[in-house]
């Protein structure tokens, strides 16, 4: 079966250049602003799109999406509106994969079955479930194989030459390499380790391996997307969704402007690294 | 556990995959797996090793003071008018809590495994004072993450935690309480992953945390067992704790879960009440997962996590354990709750009629105490856990009953 991600990532590799993987929370700073930055995002420069499903305790991120998905959750939002958005996203673009991203328990409160088949239905390509290891496949996602979904693993520097191929195992679609032991948004990786890292990778899957966690600028980018078959940003944009905003904390005029702006200037990173390179 | 399993026990768990029934596992993030299958491995090996056995009962004897003893409270007793009611002292513990004899199994795994920096979270400060001292015994450096609403109700345990040289970090993201501690600890763990060694405070977090702090705490129910035995001759009939995570509860209850004779009660934080704001995950809560297990949980309906309410700071926790959910699920233990004016009530009753001043934590049990043992027949052999002592507590009782001190 051939996935958006699949038939994305084929085309990026027939264009010789690293893809830009681009992500923001649902709902934030407002459903309706949020909707309209997913809109914007393809048009911007965004190969691929993961969107935040918002948590009140998001282990593994730092402080800027923490703020984004309490934003979001005071905002209202819920995971039956994060899919109703991504209904709604899908009504203008057919092609740009959608991956969302969190943490289990808003989706095992959902409930397993209906949340795959609501998905699904709302043209979502995959599936990033941080609190779920291979340990635990059984349950989101095996089911979500079953259902047509790509199930996206993070590998981390913990990840070693004897766990890879468990890590590896049932991923699909890409797998995303988290570039430092830590949290979203922190300390910025080493690109040369980074890139030794992905070759590591690549030894065990023909998958392509994104890089994220610490990429914040346009240089990054460009040395990140050197190694890797693509690049991943996330609390870059949300910073910049925080930092448009007024004194109340509501959108203003700027906000969409401010995350494709940024998306714009790493979109030329990413795509300018191949070139620069040679 | 890798022990055989024994058809109709309710002690064999967890499974290989650190389930008991639906509820426990390994619910995190990919940094944390390697660390978490060292840990599991790194355990074994310590508890096949006699030697380890022998260092932890050295310490616990001379360092800790136990065995902590089992007081029958005639007073009480005489007060309430039925059950014998005897209490098991874990508030005589150095660092005047039951926090002391987890803290210590782990930072002695700590030591085997080469770990030189601890981390922890805290709530009421009990188990980050705990962790301070062991730290300070052994020369460890000690994190201690406390919501900066606990700081700011605490101040007496954060001074402690300072004076034993550790750093406590106020933790600024969420509702600023346990939960959001925990979550600060585990992300400091996912960056520190190689040199760090995390103490977690109760029978929560994924597996082996658990069952691992269990076996820690267990040493209160094989106790109670040989002191009651050697008091009466028999087993007791029935056991009551106080449950925040429930390490004090489970460390009481496992020894006797298959004496079907000992009825088992757990006691949660009812707040301000069951309808209102409280902190009873199986009351008042359903199954979900957080930090790194499935459990009972209070949450809204689309899965994101509430905050606790309890007068006591130990027991506002979200969650519980997940071998209890499991044990009410099969209904081997009873799950009760008690408010907050209970708890007080309780307080100041044992404090006039025995004597002994205990945390509001344990003033939950005692309060079901209260409940539960008048309508038993005088032979009817009750033992509650008092997991800590009240000092902690003073300035915030004096408050709410209306002097200033
Ligand atoms: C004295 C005392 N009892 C009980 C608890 C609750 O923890 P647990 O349910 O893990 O025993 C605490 C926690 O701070 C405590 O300090």
């Amino acid at each position: 079966m051939t996935t958006r991600l699949d038939t994305r990532f084929a085309a990026l590799a027939r264009e010789g250049r690293a893809g830009f993987v681009t992500y923001v929370m649902a709902g934030d700073p407002d459903r309706e602003t949020a909707r309209a930055i997913l809109k914007a995002l393809p048009g911007a420069g965004a190969d691929v799109i993961e969107f935040g499903m918002p948590f009140t305790d998001p282990m593994a991120d730092g402080p800027s999406v923490q703020a984004a998905g309490l934003r979001s959750l005071h905002g209202g939002q819920t995971l039956k509106k994060t899919l109703e958005d991504i209904a709604d996203f899908r009504t203008g673009d057919r092609d740009t994969p959608i991956v969302l991203m969190g943490y289990y328990n808003p989706i095992y409160i959902y409930g397993v079955e209906k949340f795959l088949a609501d998905a699904k239905a709302a043209g979502i390509d995959g599936l990033i479930v941080v609190d779920l290891p291979p340990e635990e496949d059984a349950e989101l996602c095996l089911p979500a194989l079953k259902a047509g979904l790509n199930f996206i693993r993070l590998a981390t520097p913990t990840t070693d030459e004897k766990r890879l191929p468990t890590v590896l195992g049932n991923t699909s679609g890409f797998v995303y390499y988290v570039s430092i032991t830590g949290i979203t948004g922190a300390a910025t990786p080493d690109f040369g380790k980074t890139s030794e890292a992905v070759a590591r990778i690549k030894k065990h899957t023909a998958l392509p391996v994104a890089v994220g966690f610490g990429v914040k600028n346009a240089d990054h980018a460009r040395a990140v997307a050197r190694g890797a078959d693509a690049v991943v940003v996330g609390s870059a944009l949300v910073d910049a969704v925080k930092g448009s905003l007024d004194g109340e904390g509501r959108a203003t005029g700027r906000t969409v402007g401010a995350v494709t702006d940024l998306v714009a200037s790493l979109a030329a990173g990413v795509r300018g690294a191949r070139q620069a390179a040679e | 556990m890798n022990a055989p399993e024994k058809r109709n026990s309710f002690r064999s768990g967890p499974d290989e995959n650190g389930k008991f029934g639906i509820y426990g596992g390994r619910f995190v993030a990919e940094t944390l797996m390697p660390n978490i299958l060292a840990l599991e491995r790194a355990y074994n090996e310590a508890k096949a090793d006699p030697a380890y056995a022998a260092e932890m009962a050295g310490h616990l004897t001379h360092y800790v003071g136990r065995p902590s003893p089992l007081y029958f409270a005639e007073r009480l007793t005489e007060h309430l008018g039925g059950a014998k009611i005897y209490l098991k002292r874990e508030e005589l513990n150095h660092t005047g809590s039951h926090k002391v004899n987890n803290v210590l199994g782990q930072i002695l795994l700590a030591r085997r495994m080469g770990k030189k920096r601890i981390i922890a979270e805290t709530g009421a400060g009990q188990h980050g004072v705990a962790t301070a001292t062991l730290c300070a015994r052994f020369g460890l450096e000690c994190i201690v993450y406390m919501g900066a609403v606990d700081v700011a109700r605490q101040a007496p345990n954060v001074f402690r935690m300072k004076m034993l040289g550790a750093t406590v970090v106020p933790v600024q993201s969420g509702a600023k309480t346990l939960k959001d501690a925990m979550n600060e600890a585990l992300r400091d763990w996912v960056t520190n992953v190689e040199s760090t060694f995390y103490c977690i405070g109760t029978v929560a977090g994924p597996h082996p945390y658990p069952s691992m702090v269990r076996d820690f705490q267990s040493i209160i129910g094989d106790e109670t067992r040989e002191q009651m035995q050697a008091a009466e001759g028999r087993l007791p009939d029935s056991l009551l704790a106080c449950v925040g995570g429930g390490s004090n509860a489970i460390g009481l209850f496992h020894p006797f879960l298959d004496d079907p004779s000992v009825e088992i009660y757990g006691v949660e934080a009812a707040g301000h009440g069951l309808d209102k704001l409280h902190a009873a995950s199986i009351s008042g809560g359903r199954p979900g997962v957080l930090h790194g297990n499935r459990t009972y949980l209070l949450m809204d309906e689309d899965g994101q996590i509430q905050e606790g309410h309890s007068i006591s700071a130990g027991l506002d926790y979200p969650g519980i354990g997940p071998e209890h959910s499991w044990l009410n699920d099969v209904g081997r233990v009873k799950y009760l709750s008690a408010t907050d004016d209970e708890a007080l009530e309780a307080f100041q009753l044992l404090s006039k009629i025995e004597g002994i001043i205990p945390a509001l934590e344990s003033a939950h049990a005692l309060a079901k105490v209260a409940e539960l043992a008048p309508n038993k027949p005088k032979d009817h052999l009750m033992v509650v856990n008092l997991s800590g002592r009240g000092d902690k507590d003073v300035p915030q009782v004096a408050e709410m009953l209306g002097t200033s001190l």
